[in-house]
């Protein structure tokens, strides 16, 4: 029983240790080639992003809109539906916006890349490469990360901006709440700060979304369920630990 | 050949959409209340009660935002609270004999102070005080003036 | 045919390997395992320059792993492997990437590089590691596909070539660089007859005009012995025969003959380890009861 909790921590604890590592020799490889191979960077950032815009602005109308219906038929209830752009931007910026868009990037484009990364060590890609003296990590892991990590902080935006258009559409077409008042309330309640802390969140969810979907791909089984599994466990654990990392910096930054 | 077009033009078209919504975001969503000026001065002014009045809270006159409360202390001497705060030097022609008041904007919203010109030829300085200040209303006070039956003029200006 | 800027290099070796045979790849007493698997134990043998050698043996026996040992995929738990008269496990990261350009490998299913045509392909690695300019490249490319008879498939997508095709190109890839030594991880497996008589034409010919030291892993026994010159059998973590095609299958080992001639059963059983038969089915019936 000891024994078993014992195995399970000292393995968690070393698979931590492997991927901080794994991390900085990601950060090490970065210069290189952010210089050199920039051409497979910007490549991946239309796999990781330009390829998500579609879900990505879809999603954030839907979520703008709910909120803008939640918001207004609580709030009508004090006669307070003019905040109702208060309530949505808040909600938006600081917290759904970041959080839903690194879920949605963690089952599209996170999936994507383990799969993409996990099929090439199966297919004996990456081995060839390494064969053919060129680092796997900075001609495969790395450009795959960069790409997440640039992608997240626009699409973040995108689904946020999309999200206040969605809840105005609701509240101000849809409920009769006014222009004005909608936007005014919502430009009076919200500051810089509140802005920034939702692109610090966008920022260090791109970074965990990606490293954690480069990770499992690059060391998944080579097989066919391996990279199943890898491609199931990506969309998990990066779920559980952006909530984590929200948490987190949400207490940090009150 | 056909494929990398599509990639580029998809690749342009997302990084816009992202910086527009990063703009978006930065310049729409946020209200010209933050007050960022490059020179300022300082200026203090005592009140009796600040109410919930908070330090970055905006500083107004005729309800533009020209400067920002930076430190709010107590006083042990005068028994009084101490506000300092910085105006735009851009707005230097503000009247000495001005009066401040610590206003609550809407309601329940935050507070913030609000400044009335006076009359006289000399202007407000870096290092100037402002004589002439109103507390924050507190609203238990004039509920329990309103249940005594008095009026709640009495809370006037030094 | 073009050599890459290390040919001044390489001229003494070569000469050197024409006069005085000797051994290019030496591996001296290998213990490797696999957690608690053991896939070699005190493992020894030579592989002479310019000569197709054949490593055989039946599935199982670690011959991908060996393949992997001398390229330093994997490092050996005892003993050294020593490459052009270098310990490789004294290298440091770019000398081992210098060293790995010298090499040249056919994976077993080519391991193509899926996102780019076969052209971008071969000319991977040239574009990687040199800095010539594109027409030459092309001139490179379409040389070495020709070679292996796909000039005409240059544009294709990996994923739209045959098994057989897609290890010509990759073959073409494995000598892009003009390698000194050629490794084949099982290059017959899963082809038709026809593919399978392609390759193997392909590897005694490269072998031959290119003068370039060769290793096929490979457990069909009759399509080995066409191509190479010499031939290791390894079983339970050891050389168990060595010697030329001929000798081999001369040879009195029980294994070497079971694994020559494919016979079902001999020293390898047919039967996984397992109690005795009889025993387990009354057994279990004798618990139940």
């Amino acid at each position: 029983m000891f024994r078993d909790i014992y195995v399970t921590f000292y393995q968690f604890l070393s698979t931590f240790g492997a991927m901080c590592l794994f991390f900085l020799r990601l950060l090490q490889h970065t210069p290189g080639v952010l210089v050199k191979r920039f051409g497979l960077v910007s490549y991946q950032i239309y796999n990781a992003g330009a390829l998500s815009i579609v879900i990505i602005m879809v999603s954030g109308l839907f979520v703008g809109g709910v909120l803008g219906l939640q918001a207004y038929s609580n709030l009508e209830r004090f006669n307070a539906e003019d905040t109702t752009g208060i309530f949505a931007g808040f909600a938006l910026i600081k917290e759904i916006g970041p959080v839903i868009t690194a879920l949605l990037f963690a089952g599209r484009a996170g999936t994507a890349l383990a799969s993409e990364i996990g099929l090439m060590k199966a297919t004996d890609q990456l081995s060839a490469m390494e064969m053919m003296a060129i680092n796997p990590l900075s001609y495969v892991a790395v450009p795959r990360f960069l790409g997440g990590v640039i992608s997240m902080p626009l699409l973040t935006a995108v689904f946020t901006t999309v999200g206040l258009l969605g809840a105005h559409l609701v509240a101000v077409e849809l409920l009769g709440v006014d222009v004005g008042a909608y936007w005014q309330q919502l430009q009076s309640a919200l500051d810089m700060e509140d802005v920034r802390e939702g692109i610090i969140k966008s920022v260090v969810f791109g970074v965990v979304a990606s490293l954690l979907a480069v990770w499992e791909g690059y060391n998944s089984i080579p097989t066919a369920e391996g990279v199943g599994r890898a491609t199931t466990r990506t969309v998990v654990i990066t779920a559980i630990a952006v909530l984590v990392f929200d948490f987190m910096i949400t207490a940090w930054i009150l | 050949m056909q494929q990398t077009r599509t990639m580029e033009l998809g690749t342009g078209l997302f990084a816009l959409l992202g910086i527009a919504a990063l703009f978006f975001l930065t310049t729409q969503t946020t209200g010209n209340k933050d007050f960022d000026a490059d020179e300022t001065f300082t200026v203090e002014a005592r009140f009796d009660n600040v109410g919930s009045l908070k330090p970055r809270a905006p500083v107004s006159i005729s309800g533009v935002t020209i400067g920002r409360v930076t430190n709010i202390v107590f006083d042990k001497e005068s028994l009084e609270a101490v506000v300092t705060f910085v105006i735009d030097s851009q707005y230097d022609q503000i009247p000495d004999d001005s009066d401040a008041s610590i206003l609550t904007a809407g309601l329940l919203g935050s507070q913030y102070v609000g400044l009335q010109a006076g009359g006289s030829e000399f202007y407000l300085e870096d290092g100037s005080e402002i004589l002439f200040t109103q507390s924050a209303v507190v609203l238990e006070n004039i509920i329990g003036k309103f249940l005594i039956g008095g009026s709640g003029d009495d809370e006037e200006t030094e | 045919m073009l050599r890459a800027p290390r040919g001044d290099r390489l001229g003494p070796l070569r000469n050197r390997s024409r006069t005085l045979p000797d051994n290019l790849i030496e591996v001296r007493d290998v213990d490797f395992s696999r957690g608690d698997r053991p896939i070699f134990s005190n493992l020894n043998l030579t592989i002479e320059r310019g000569d197709v050698t054949a490593i055989m043996g039946p599935s199982g026996t670690g011959k991908t792993t060996l393949l992997q040992l001398i390229t330093r995929q994997l490092s050996p738990d005892r003993g050294q492997i020593i490459v052009d008269g270098v310990d490789i496990a004294t290298l440091s990261q770019s000398e081992l990437y210098e060293l790995r350009k010298r090499f040249g490998v056919l994976f077993q299913h080519g391991a193509l590089l899926t996102d780019m045509s076969v052209f971008e392909n071969v000319a991977f690695p040239i574009r990687e590691h040199t800095r010539l300019p594109n027409s030459l490249v092309r001139q490179v490319v379409l040389t070495k596909l020709h070679a292996v008879g796909l000039r005409g498939a240059a544009d294709l997508m990996p994923a739209q070539l045959s098994g057989g095709m897609a290890r010509r190109v990759a073959l073409a890839r494995a000598i892009a660089m003009d390698p000194d030594i050629l490794l084949y991880d099982e290059p017959f497996v899963g082809l038709d007859p026809i593919s399978m008589g392609v390759i193997v034409k392909l590897v005694g010919e490269i072998s031959d005009a290119l003068d370039i030291t060769s290793i096929v892993v490979s457990h069909d026994v009759h399509d080995v012995s066409a191509v190479a010159d010499y031939c290791y059998v390894i079983a339970d973590g050891d050389v168990a025969a060595a010697g030329t095609p001929a000798e081999l299958k001369a040879a009195s080992s029980e294994l070497v003959n079971q694994f020559m001639h494919g016979l079902p059963d001999g020293p390898v059983g047919f039967h996984y380890d397992a109690p005795d038969y009889h025993e387990q089915l009354l057994g279990k019936r004798s618990e139940r009861a």
